[in-house]
């Protein structure tokens, strides 16, 4: 596991998300009300909508383009959709996030 | 010919009684009603929401006068009945009209009782009876300052919990040691006590009111030991007692009140009595089932049922103020032969008691928990013997027989007998069986047949329960739409509630309504925020993240994540300056589509998020502003080139749709507002398809609104003619605040105008001139906050963090 520092907690927004730039991609970094924080990859199952661009609630995001909710736990479709989106490991380490990229690694290797 | 009966009185018994009357013996008697109050039969016990807010007037109206006309009954309203001459069968009003009758009901109902302190006739002082009553104290409660509430039974609670919700500081003088000592018992007064002080309002118990002073009006109020309270209002609400007075002068026998036999007959034979101003078997009534229950004995007496008599019953009582559970039934005194079953949990706070007697419910208080009420009053009504499940009795019916059964299952379970609607006396067996007779589908629909939940409301979370036992899944309760799953308010309750409570945080509505989820949803958010921005435009801040990300980043959200954004070009007009700077702003990013758009004006196409702040910068320094593309607020003003250019155009249709946008641009509606305005009728504009619409005429400005070109096709609706722009300014923009302050999230002006009516808003737009100041005045005050072009805001640094990656990895050199 290869742990990569994204930046602080409090680069991103209560309620909110930022993304990080990858070479396959990117991915949302979630911050819920009381402070969870979840990555997952910002390609909506449906029509790859941007996740990060979404109304986050609880522990899930609403995709800006055709209101799929995501569960940002286990990256599922909630409610009657069915599809999921990659999770990716997050660690808190006081302030500081880090995510975990296996694949990735190897690639920059 | 048909037999003349003459009513004195238009409350909700004598109402009620017509219903019944009309049902089986349709057409027997020519009906004439005498109302000292000038108005219709509307909904007394549901004066304290209106009070507080929660309700307006019109929405506790029982009967419009659609309801008199269309049944033939003459309403006198604002006529008080002075004589009855028995001998000439006639009865004489104060207005001098005097009408004959075969039959007479009299139904004067009860007059407030005024302690006869010093100074209980000074302006200032109130009671709380009928709706003159309520619209005093609101106005009174608009200088938001001191009120005292004498009395601590159930009115005077809820008069002091409305004039609270009005923004007065209320105190409430108690004669007794404990509140609504009888209803409840002193655990559960003190319980309600502490509800009652946590609301801000102040409570003295053992208060003996001594005197009412003040200089020509109201100033204070001073109590037996020497306490003096300040206040410009004062409200009494000690008690009633039965308004008999004109009878007793037409020599019929009255006692507390007008005395009748079980068939609610006085000592004259052709006149009868009901209501709160009628004494059956030594009892005078208040609460509207027993009440209720006398208009039905009466009609069936009047339709030839000599059977038909008055039977005591006990009547539970529940307390109206929002966030306060209280139920309370029968004899709950301490004695020898009695024994109680207690249940009391402090941190929720919960209190229960049951009194029994011979293994039997005779009494009941429920504090912080009522759902079991329907259950208890059934237990006692039928005597059940409750010694076998007398130690898991107080837990409620889920407790019985094994698991807990689910809300619905206890519905399920209820006898068919179990009185479901106590204001009504509706058991259960009668609702699900007209659902299923009638085919009825809508809790409307219920209530209209049933007149189950439709007085007090307490009930109707157990009647939806029923329509959905009966119904199924069909069952939609459209009746009121929860806004989200989060609730199960509707939008008007919420946006009512919001207002009445001043609500000014999400969080603080999400706390106050009981929303079940921590943060809600991508639903009531976006809309709660909207509600908040509109209601409070100077002291609510805009929740970002709870708007939708078009409203967020200020541009149009596309399939592929990129964007596309819209300047704003005054009514469609630009130049060459302008145009350049658009195509300086294409050629620098790659923008790969250019497209002239529907509201004449250029959407951009396919920009990157990122780019965003640059593609603005540039733009704004060539003199642009968001065009608001992506919003629920203005979007354009459509015009045609009227009179400056046009052989036919009859204003300047251009400088005037140019104004418009001026003047409006920045404000946030409920849905998009698109709007136009047409120099002549030939309409170049398209003006009779937009939210809002101008015909420019050769003598002045037709107002259009209501159309809709989009999922819906419907022309306008003409809202009227006026004859200067400045006039026509006026009425466009209180219509759209107006809507504004009415509106559902998300719903459209032609939807929101079908819903409240084209008359009422040409009513309060056109006809009502103070009316119409009013909503302008305040579009404009929220325009000081709304007006702020977003586009500079960001491109000055607001939300960068929007537009930039938090961090790059993977990436080779990002490796290094």
């Amino acid at each position: 596991m290869n742990w990569v520092a994204i930046g602080s907690i409090s680069d991103i927004p209560r309620r909110g998300a930022r993304c990080v730039a990858t070479p396959e991609g990117k991915i949302a970094v979630f911050r819920t009300l009381d402070d969870q924080v979840y990555a997952i990859d910002d390609h909506c199952p449906h029509r790859g909508g941007p996740l990060s661009q979404g109304i986050v609630h609880g522990a899930a995001v609403t995709c800006p383009l055709h209101n799929w909710v995501i569960s940002l736990e286990t990256g599922k479709a909630l409610g009657a959709d069915e599809g999921a989106v990659r999770t990716i490991p997050v660690r808190v380490e006081g302030e500081r996030l880090f995510i975990a990229l296996e694949a990735l690694a190897s690639r920059a290797a | 010919m048909s037999e003349r009966l003459v009513i004195i009185g238009n409350g909700m018994a004598p109402g009620r009684m017509l219903e019944h009357l009309l049902e089986q013996a349709p057409g027997r008697y020519t009906v004439t009603i005498f109302n000292a109050e000038p108005r219709v039969n509307y909904d007394r016990i549901m004066l304290s929401p209106v009070l507080s807010g929660e309700k307006a007037y019109e929405e506790i109206i029982i009967h419009g006068d659609g309801w008199y006309i269309a049944n033939n009954i003459t309403l006198y309203k604002g006529h008080k009945i002075v004589a009855i001459d028995r001998a000439a069968k006639t009865v004489t009003s104060d207005h001098g009209v005097t009408e004959p009758y075969d039959k007479l009901v009299i139904a004067t109902g009860s007059v407030p009782f005024i302690i006869p302190v010093p100074g209980h006739d000074l302006p200032g002082v109130l009671t709380y009876r009928d709706l003159d009553d309520v619209q005093a104290m609101m106005l009174a409660a608009q200088s938001r300052a001191k009120a005292v509430v004498i009395g601590g039974g159930l009115l005077g609670l809820e008069a002091a919990a409305g004039l609270n919700a009005q923004g007065m500081d209320v105190t409430v003088l108690h004669v007794m040691p404990t509140l609504m000592e009888r209803q409840l018992d002193p655990a559960a007064g003190y319980l309600l006590q502490r509800a009652v002080e946590q609301r801000g309002i102040k409570v003295i118990t053992k208060a003996n009111t001594q005197a009412i002073t003040g200089n020509g009006k109201v100033g204070q109020v001073e109590l037996a030991d020497g306490t003096i309270i300040p206040a410009t209002l004062v409200v009494m609400a000690v008690g009633i007692r039965p308004n008999s007075a004109l009878a007793k002068q037409a020599g019929i026998a009255v006692n507390r009140g007008i005395v009748v036999d079980a068939g609610m007959r006085s000592n004259d034979p052709d006149i009868y009595a009901l209501g709160e101003c009628a004494e059956v078997n030594g009892q005078v009534y208040g609460l509207v089932a027993p009440l209720y229950e006398m208009a039905r004995v009466t009609a069936s007496q009047l339709a030839g049922d000599a059977a038909a008599a008055f039977v005591h019953m006990d009547t539970p009582t529940k307390l109206k103020v929002t966030g306060i559970e209280l139920f309370s039934l029968g004899d709950f005194a301490e004695g020898e032969d009695r024994q109680e079953i207690v249940l009391r949990d402090a941190a929720a706070g919960v209190y229960k008691r049951l009194v029994l007697k011979d293994d039997r419910i005779i009494g009941t208080v429920l504090y912080g928990e009522t759902a079991d009420g329907a259950w208890f009053n059934d237990l006692k009504k039928k005597q059940t013997d409750i010694s076998e499940m007398r130690d898991t009795l107080i837990f409620g019916q889920s407790y019985q027989g094994g698991a807990p059964l689910d809300p619905m299952a206890a519905v399920a379970a209820l006898p068919d007998d179990a009185e479901i609607c106590g204001c009504n006396g509706v058991c259960k067996g009668k609702i699900t069986g007209a659902i299923t007779a009638k085919g009825l589908t809508s809790l409307d629909d219920v209530r209209a047949h049933t007149k189950a939940s439709a007085s007090c409301g307490s009930c109707t979370g157990l009647v939806e329960k029923l329509m959905v036992l009966t119904l199924g899944d069909t069952y939609n309760p459209a009746a009121v739409q929860p806004m989200c799953s989060c609730t199960t308010l509707g939008h008007d309750e919420v946006r009512r509630l919001i207002k009445a409570k001043s609500l000014k945080t999400i969080p603080a509505v999400m706390q106050e309504l009981e929303w079940t989820t921590s943060c809600g949803c991508a639903k009531c958010r976006p809309a709660l925020n909207y509600y908040l921005v509109c209601d409070w435009p100077d002291d609510y801040a805009d929740d970002y993240q709870s708007r939708f990300i078009n409203e967020r980043v200020h541009a149009n959200i596309q399939k592929d994540g990129t964007y596309s954004v819209v300047p704003r070009m005054w009514g469609g007009v630009t130049n060459a300056a302008e145009l350049r700077a658009i195509a300086d702003v294409v050629d620098k990013f790659e923008i790969p589509m250019v497209k002239v758009t529907g509201g004449q004006r250029i959407d951009m196409l396919g920009i990157r998020k990122e780019d965003l702040p640059a593609v603005w910068a540039d733009l704004g320094q060539a003199g642009f502003v968001s065009g608001h593309a992506y919003a629920k607020g203005l979007r354009t003003v459509k015009t045609c080139v009227g009179s400056d250019w046009c052989r036919f155009g009859t204003q300047d249709s251009t400088g005037f749709g140019v104004r418009i946008e001026k003047f409006m641009w920045g404000s946030w509606t409920p849905a998009k507002v698109k709007m136009a305005v047409s120099g002549c009728p030939r309409n170049c504009a398209e003006a009779t398809c937009k939210d809002v619409g101008v015909i420019c005429v050769d003598s002045g400005y037709e107002i259009h609104f209501a159309g809709a070109a989009g999922l819906d096709i419907k022309g306008t609706e003409v809202l009227g003619l006026v004859r200067t722009e400045d006039e026509a300014l006026e009425h466009i923009v209180a219509l759209t605040q107006m809507y504004r302050e009415q509106g559902r999230y998300l719903e459209r002006i032609y939807k929101w105008a079908k819903r409240i009516g084209i008359p009422e808003i040409k009513r309060q737009i056109m006809d009502d001139g103070d009316k119409r100041k009013a909503y302008y005045d305040r579009f404009v005050f929220s325009q000081k906050f709304a007006q702020v072009d977003p586009w500079s805001e960001r491109v000055s640094g607001k939300d960068k963090h929007e537009f930039r990656p938090m961090a790059s990895v993977g990436f080779a050199q990002a490796a290094e």
